[in-house]
């Protein structure tokens, strides 16, 4: 790798040993790459992915607590993934006590230093850093030096943006220099597609259905998808961005997709076309059977696969302002049809808290908690990730919470009617 | 016995059991459960995973394609090297995926005693002939001996 001056002198321990081994660190994870050279981040903010005080991950703090020592602060402020614990979700005393006495015993340490590193504000963790309320949304072009996959999917793919699927403490590295590798997503050649995805459903696809498909198909590949602006339209709005989130959370977790583009939708798709499809790319066509046959070779990790649903998670990746205020609406229209004013399952939407923020400020809070649902800015997977959680029926519309835990996946039709009228 | 050249991401010489996946390997989903609570033979959790689940992955030669999943998977394999409970070595069929390589730089570069070296490129061939329980040999230079 070709380093300026600069870099050299870091490397060569100039502004210190821990800062030396940032840098070697950086280097050598581009050279696994065969990356030239080191570019400069351009984006305003970053976004971390451990937001979470696991006990379990002292070498992460131990290792924080090094660059803050050394102080190597990020240059950056930035935003971080969802906390993982909210009182406001139900839990059992035992879970309680799991979480709060064995499991997050780091959490206040860790956002201490998560604040001295640069967090954004108190309220900067989600996943979905880019929501407007947030305010950490790139723009075109940009290059970052995030991690947490499915941010990272939707910056580079809705927005523009260029970044690699960065690891946890690499992400912060690259903010700590200035600097991320020069390789992969960051390049226009690592950007091109090299899967053709034709989809030739009948109706709309479930977007964190797809995506699993895609995902699983796939893998780390670019895919180009055909025919999905069909049912998305040709505009980049509230609804094809909440679209395009969940779709692009189940790319990246079921598969390790960093960058999907949407033909006459996706900004470099509108750009180019069909031009950004690699020679030789593969061929993949999704019907209905197909994503029949997907959903159904999900395998059942629960106990007894009958069980009743104790808990409903609805937001992984958190949900948009205008995803709670559709899930308000179709939850009071089925709870009415179905004569009922509550919902039969406890029943958790998530999002960011400064969306949550405004979704407060809005009648449509008032009513979503009249039917007895709850909302928090907790992190499902965090949550979910315990022996406790894993004995427990947990249903969600999230494929990636299906991929990391026992919850077990619906699609959003059969968890409104799930939640709404009871049973499986 | 059979050979295969790939490229050394981090060095180290090690002789191990063969544990094997053909599907991408998804680091969050397979290590954090074990890691968390303590599972001295860290068998891996992931359910999605029908070739590794609940197998012990701690002192194996883990072969793969890649890994996949959660950005969080770098730190979880630097977490499991800095814990001592990491396999004994990573043998990738396909190039390293970012993740991972992230993974083992971390190792390499910021935990002391511990060494595991991953070797990526080492070609279609190696994952359809290595099998669960054969004895791989890390050596210099990135070969791999497979007996």
């Amino acid at each position: 790798m070709i380093l300026t001056k600069e870099q050299q002198a870091i490397l060569n321990g100039e502004k210190g040993e821990t800062l030396a081994k940032v840098m070697k660190t950086l280097i050598m994870y581009g050279n696994a790459f065969e990356a030239e050279k080191l570019v400069p981040i351009t984006s305003q903010y970053n976004h971390l992915v451990t937001s979470f005080g696991l006990k379990v991950m002292s070498p992460v703090y131990d290792l924080m607590q090094q660059l803050l020592e050394a102080g190597v602060a990020s240059g950056q402020k930035f935003s971080v993934d969802p906390r993982p614990l909210d009182k406001n979700v139900p839990a059992s005393f035992l879970q309680n006590l799991v979480f709060n006495k064995f499991m997050y015993t780091k959490q206040d340490f860790y956002e201490k230093q998560l604040e001295e590193l640069g967090l954004m504000d108190k309220d900067a963790f989600s996943c979905t850093c880019y929501m407007d309320e947030v305010g950490n949304k790139p723009k075109k072009g940009e290059v970052l030096s995030w991690a947490e996959s499915s941010a990272v999917v939707y910056a580079n793919s809705v927005l523009g943006a260029r970044c690699n699927r960065n690891s946890g403490i690499i992400d912060i590295m690259g903010s700590i220099v200035g600097y991320v590798p020069y390789f992969g997503l960051l390049t226009d050649e690592g950007r091109k597609a090299t899967w053709i995805i034709k989809v030739q459903t009948s109706k709309k696809p479930e977007a964190q259905l797809l995506g699993s498909a895609i995902g699983m198909k796939v893998m780390e590949d670019v895919p180009y998808v055909i025919g999905l602006d069909k049912w998305l339209g040709n505009e980049l709005n509230d609804s094809a961005c909440s679209y395009l989130k969940d779709f692009g959370a189940a790319t990246a977790s079921n598969g390790a997709v960093g960058l999907y583009h949407i033909a006459n939708l996706t900004p470099e798709a509108v750009e180019n076309g069909e031009k950004l499809i690699a020679e030789g790319a593969q061929e993949y066509v999704i019907d209905d059977a197909e994503l029949e046959r997907v959903k159904k070779n999900y395998p059942i990790v629960w106990k007894d696969p009958d069980a009743a649903p104790k808990l409903c998670f609805i937001g992984c990746p958190h949900l948009s302002l205008s995803q709670l205020k559709d899930w308000t609406e179709r939850i009071e229209g089925s709870l009415k049809n179905s004569g009922k004013k509550k919902i039969a399952i406890p029943t958790v939407l998530t999002a960011a808290p400064k969306v949550l923020e405004k979704f407060e400020k809005t009648d449509y809070a008032s009513r979503l908690k009249a039917m007895g649902v709850i909302t928090s800015y907790i992190c499902p997977l965090m949550y979910m990730n315990n022996p406790l959680c894993k004995k427990m029926p947990v249903i969600t519309s999230s494929n990636k919470l299906r991929t990391y835990t026992s919850a077990k996946y619906y699609t959003d039709d059969e968890i409104l009617h799930a939640i709404t009228n009871g049973g499986k | 016995m059979k050979q295969f050249q790939g490229r050394v991401i981090t060095p180290g010489e090690v002789t191990a059991q063969a544990v094997v996946t053909t599907q991408g390997f998804n680091t969050l989903a397979s290590l954090q459960m074990a890691l968390q609570f303590g599972d001295k033979d860290v068998k891996c959790g992931d359910q999605n995973n029908e070739e590794l689940h609940g197998k012990p992955l701690i002192n194996k030669a883990l072969c793969l394609p890649q890994t996949i999943g959660s950005t969080t998977g770098g730190l979880v394999l630097y977490c499991a090297c800095a814990m001592k409970k990491n396999p004994a070595c990573m043998l990738f069929a396909n190039h390293i995926d970012s993740l991972a390589a992230a993974g083992a730089v971390l190792s390499d570069v910021w935990v002391d005693g511990v060494t595991m070296p991953v070797i990526d490129s080492l070609g279609d061939e190696f994952l359809s002939y290595v099998k669960d329980g054969m004895t791989i040999t890390v050596k210099p230079g990135g070969i791999v001996e497979v007996g």
